[in-house]
């Protein structure tokens, strides 16, 4: 097992922030187009992570025109250049799928205390 | 050249290419396998080359098995192989194959042992189907029909539960991800037959 680790060990990244479900971040995700390369941001707040060491997942959800937008990335994923967190949220549960049924006001998550 | 390397399957995880693309990839500690015994057409009627993989406590071995390795003078190994080559002349006793004897690239085909179902049902064992659950059926995962009445018998071979994996399995063209010398690791790509910790044996691919 320890020898699956440290195969595992060598692509886990180690600038990624410490952010939870509740938090507000923006992904910073390499596109491809045709030949081309650029760099498109997303922003919303994660409503889970899941899974661990190389697997683990995050998925942000964010309202762009009026529909519910949901975008599942893997942690150590290289197409990810950057997460920043740009606010943490108190949340009490780990995962936030009730958002999913609100929205306006009542999807608003209360501001955590740095 | 055919190229053989006995190893143990260490288990699966993923890892990214440059596209950033996560790959499926079975890790396997291969190697380093150890030719005991060169057998050749004048002395056994063909050729070929037997290895030897896993260092072992010499109290582990029978007198028989103690006998073989005295006669090399070599290591006493777990798990012995025979692999039929065309010429023994390029292979020494007592010579090493290592995993880097593949790269990365390769097209290979894993021999294993698939893990034991025990006794299974039709369904699982040969992807029958299944009859409904509910509203009074009383037909729900059994055979249902064995054959007609006029042949007063079931035919050979009629698919029946029974006894499922622990066979030897095959799986061909699986890419060499990446090779790592120094731990004797082989990352191939796709799932390999067998539980973790079972000895699996990699060969050049045949389709290649």
């Amino acid at each position: 097992m320890d020898l699956l680790k440290s195969v595992e060990a060598e692509q886990l990244r180690k600038d990624i922030p410490d952010f939870r479900p509740g938090d507000t971040v923006r992904v910073h995700v390499k596109v491809v187009e045709g030949n081309r390369e650029r760099i498109q941001v997303f922003e919303g707040t994660v409503i889970k992570r899941r899974g661990s060491g190389l697997n683990e997942t995050f998925t942000v959800r964010r309202i762009s025109y009026g529909v519910g937008v949901e975008r599942c990335f893997l942690i150590h994923t290289p197409r990810v250049q950057k997460i920043e967190v740009m606010r943490k949220g108190l949340v009490r549960r780990a995962k936030l799928y009730y958002l999913r049924k609100l929205s306006g006001k009542a999807a608003r998550i209360k501001e955590r205390a740095r | 050249m055919n190229k053989t390397i006995l190893g143990t399957k260490v288990g699966m995880t993923q890892i990214f290419d440059e596209a950033g693309q996560a790959i499926p990839v079975t890790v396997i500690e291969a190697g380093p396998c150890i030719v005991i015994q060169k057998k050749t057409t004048e002395n056994d009627g063909y050729n070929a080359i037997q290895l030897g993989f896993g260092v072992v406590d010499e109290k582990k071995l029978n007198k028989p098995q103690k006998g073989h390795f005295d006669k090399s003078q070599l290591k006493t190994l777990r798990h012995l192989k025979e692999f039929r080559v065309e010429d023994t002349a390029s292979y020494e006793q007592g010579q090493e194959i290592k995993v880097d004897v593949f790269a990365t690239g390769e097209w290979v085909d894993v021999v294993g042992t698939s893990k034991g179902k025990g006794f299974a049902g039709g369904i699982k064992r040969h992807g029958m189907h299944r009859g409904p659950m509910k509203h009074g059926s009383k037909y729900h995962r059994g055979s249902g029909s064995l054959g007609a009445k006029g042949p007063a018998r079931v035919f050979r071979g009629r698919k029946l539960p029974g006894r499922m994996g622990g066979e030897r399995v095959t799986v061909q063209k699986l890419l060499v991800v990446k090779v790592d010398s120094e731990r004797n690791l082989l990352l191939v790509r796709g799932a390999v037959p067998g539980p973790k910790k079972s000895l699996v044996t990699i060969k050049s691919s045949v389709k290649a």
